[in-house]
């Protein structure tokens, strides 16, 4: 077969995967839960619930960060996913022979950080950030300079596997997983590097991030049975739960793959973006930049909307996406899409915010190997309004051979991959 | 490949607003400087524009913090130098990279919330409760890295598609050596790319004073600095450009600025000589016989020297100019900053080439050589 794309450009291929969610470490456990209809949405117990609106999130409690903070653990969660992926592709440990792009929740200092500062500056009165700038002057502090800048989780990542060149720390809010594989395709298609570490992660379940999305009105509040909060596509849907993640995947150009003996996971057959200038969060009424983003990773792909098997849905839970990217998916595949299925992985593992597209290019990944679709859980009250097929509850066999990824994100991002068990004519 | 040239500049910072302003600050004596504010530190306090001539509705002013603004606002006079801003047609396929931190905090609620933790019977239980409470539901959106980009696309309508990139000086580069690979191999025409910061934040300065990077003298420039212990003096502004590629610019009549010879970006292990090392590499690499450098030198001690010898060593001939003495250091927009300076001089014909350094003050090497647009 070709080892080019039919616009000429080398095929990308996947030759290694690792994740980390709620439902546990590494994408085994994570699929077999997943297929399972499992839920890894739970009672929050690492900071008190008390006064919050919503008090359950997907979080991952069996990973240890210390200092306990976001971006250590997202840091811990991004290496175990690299692990993973790294040691199934069978290249170097230590010597990664290419870039890393890796998606990272903004970072900044704590509250238990804020409060040591304070408490070193040996203000009794009113605190003040006077204060805590001259207990940043005893020099007792230096190492929390390296843990609170932005670019900190991608030196270590690409320092532990051995990266070439500058890491790229990126956001697109909630579709950054998805822009950190487009941006490694896009490398290795110029030609730039053969291989990409493409990585998103988030571990930012601490009370401030958890406010934050509570006072925008965003998240369930149904805090009574966690397991059955998050509810895509669903006509009582309230909002997303805040989920933790991480997910890489060594993507290789095919022909430097296949020469070395790697195994081929799969294909990133076609990446497709657009932006949005209507709302700081909500998507334009006509669903456009969402549609022209999905038109165009399939046209990168050399697709037609019915080569579509599957659409692994953004399906956040909330009344405003998955009534919108119904409606735009609608728009593209017509017809068809009332039986083209569609399922959440967050009905299960929540929204894994700037993990959620890597993670959910694993479980498309996943799909096309083994030929069975993760279901949409807890739906139980259709929405009259998005007649789908949307896998409810159950997993279903199917033969898969192209699946959308679609991702989507507060500040008018749209990012949408297309993944394929082979390229189309092969 | 195809040729990358710059057709549009915007900056502002402490030095003024727009290219002439900032080209007569390479030679003024020091910009405007706020020793008192945050004493002991410095900050190169921004002039504040009038926000009106570029983000015309209040109601979109209101949802951002300063360093929002101020990029929309720099983003804004970008478009308009391209001779863009009309062109909604074009903006809808203009992409856009923004390389920025992001945060920001409403102080007053931070203060109070210390203050009332000491005496808190459940402290955590009391942080919950304030911080929904007392917490503005919008400053969320202020404060998160991407929507600066999601400002600019609502505001000026550019809205290809955007990604921002964080992690400080690296990204400004990073941010321009993607649009340019992207223009390049053709997969798109035009770019919208740049970096914001807002300096005068005490949040921003403590992450700097923890690290004991920042100037607490009377003011030096950057040069001068290394000798009485080194540091950084952070500045408020924004600088964003127009890439594209030379057909692109052609085909519109626009006039090319300077183009994009060659952008490098790594990572090294920092010990002693390996900034020295990185620069002379870089400049190597990218084949650059400048005549003039803006350097993106910080100012901290081991690095600013041993890049300043690198770049006298190599480069004997050329005027070296640090980009921060004339803005301050824009952390993630002092890259572009750099680039808009060069550009600049050679679009005046005070260059022929420029070359515009980026070593981080903790991590992160990059350059960028640019050469006359024909």
């Amino acid at each position: 077969m070709a080892l080019r794309d039919n616009q000429g450009r080398p095929l990308v291929a996947v030759t290694g995967m690792g994740v980390m969610t709620s439902l546990g470490q590494g994408k085994d456990d994570t699929w077999a839960a997943l297929t399972a209809g499992k839920s890894g949405i739970r009672h929050i117990s690492r900071f008190p619930i008390e006064g919050l609106r919503t008090s359950i999130a997907g979080t991952i409690d069996f990973v240890e960060a210390d200092p306990f903070c976001a971006p250590v653990l997202s840091e811990h969660l991004a290496v175990r996913a690299a692990e993973e992926a790294v040691g199934q592709s069978g290249l170097g440990a230590g010597d990664f022979p290419g870039a890393l792009f890796i998606a990272v929740p903004p970072v900044e200092m704590e509250w238990p950080q804020r409060e040591a500062l304070a408490e070193a500056s040996g203000q009794d009165g009113d605190i003040t950030y006077r204060d805590l700038l001259k207990a940043a002057e005893t020099g007792r502090f230096k190492s929390w300079h390296d843990l609170f800048i932005f670019g900190t989780v991608a030196d270590r990542v690409a320092d532990r596997f051995g990266a070439k060149g500058s890491p790229i720390s990126l956001s697109t809010a909630c579709s950054s997983g998805a822009t950190a594989i487009q941006l490694g395709v896009e490398a290795i298609r110029r030609g730039e590097t053969d291989a990409a570490l493409c990585i998103g992660t988030d571990g930012s379940v601490n009370p401030e991030s958890l406010i934050r999305f509570s006072l925008l009105s965003a998240l369930s509040t149904q805090n009574e049975s966690p397991e059955g909060a998050s509810k895509p596509f669903s006509k009582n849907r309230d909002g997303f739960v805040m989920g933790e993640g991480g997910a890489a995947l060594v993507l290789e150009n095919a022909e430097t793959a296949k020469a070395r003996g790697a195994t081929i996971l799969g294909y990133v057959l076609g990446c497709g973006e657009k932006g949005d200038g209507f709302h700081r969060t909500r998507s334009s009424p006509d669903g456009m930049p969402a549609i022209m983003a999905i038109r165009e990773a399939l046209s990168d792909a050399g697709l037609a909307p019915d080569d579509i098997d599957y659409i692994n849905a953004h399906g956040t839970s909330t009344p405003e996406n998955d009534k919108m990217e119904a409606m735009s998916c609608t728009a593209v595949f017509g017809e068809r899409m009332a039986r083209l299925p569609i399922s959440s992985n967050k009905s299960m593992i929540g929204h894994t915010l700037t993990a959620a597209g890597a993670v959910e290019a694993v479980m498309s990944l996943l799909t096309l190997a083994n030929g069975r679709i993760p279901p949409t859980i807890n739906y139980k009250v259709p929405d009259p309004t998005i007649p789908l097929d949307v896998v409810p509850n159950e997993a279903r066999d199917a033969d898969v051979r192209y699946v959308l990824s679609n991702s989507f994100g507060f500040g008018g991002q749209n990012t949408c991959l297309v993944f394929g068990a082979e390229p189309k004519g092969a | 490949m195809r040729d990358v040239v710059i057709t549009g500049i915007g900056i502002i910072s402490a030095a003024g607003e727009g290219v002439e302003a900032h080209l007569n600050a390479l030679t003024a004596a020091s910009p405007r400087v706020d020793a008192e504010t945050f004493a002991p530190y410095l900050v190169h306090p921004v002039a504040t524009p009038d926000y009106d001539k570029q983000i015309a509705k209040k109601s979109d002013q209101r949802q951002m913090e300063a360093w929002q603004k101020l990029g929309c606002y720099a983003a804004g006079l970008a478009l308009d130098a391209a001779g863009v801003k009309e062109n909604a047609e074009l903006k809808s396929r203009m992409h856009l990279i923004v390389a920025a931190g992001g945060g920001e905090r409403d102080y007053a609620v931070d203060g109070q919330i210390l203050t009332g933790l000491r005496k808190a019977d459940n402290p955590g239980v009391f942080l919950n409760e304030r911080l929904m409470g007392d917490l503005r539901p919008t400053l969320f959106l202020a404060q998160l890295s991407n929507l600066l980009a999601g400002n600019i696309a609502i505001v000026h309508g550019v809205t290809g598609a955007s990604r921002t990139f964080m992690g400080e000086e690296s990204s400004g580069i990073d941010a321009m050596r993607i649009a340019h690979s992207r223009i390049a191999s053709g997969q798109n025409d035009i770019f919208l790319v740049g970096g914001s910061y807002n300096a005068e934040r005490p949040d921003a300065l403590l992450i700097y004073a923890m690290g004991g990077f920042l100037w607490k003298n009377a003011h030096r420039p950057v040069w001068e600095r290394p000798a009485e212990g080194g540091g950084m003096i952070l500045g408020s502004g924004a600088c964003f450009l127009v890439m594209e590629s030379r057909e692109h610019a052609e085909a519109r009549d626009a006039k090319p600025l300077a183009a994009i010879a060659g952008i490098a970006s790594d990572r090294t292990r920092r010990e002693p000589g390996s900034v020295a090392k990185a620069v002379r590499s870089q400049i190597d690499l990218l084949g650059a016989k400048p005549d003039v450098v803006l350097s993106g030198a910080t100012g901290v001690k081991g690095l600013t020297e041993e890049e300043q010898g690198a770049l006298l060593d190599a480069l004997p001939n050329a005027a070296i100019h640090a980009t921060s003495d004339v803005t301050g250091h824009l952390m993630e927009g002092l890259a572009p900053a750099g680039v808009a300076l060069a550009a600049a001089l050679i679009a005046q014909e005070q260059s022929n080439e420029a070359l515009v350094t980026s070593v981080g003050h903790w991590r992160g090497e990059g350059a960028v050589r640019l050469t006359k647009a024909n």
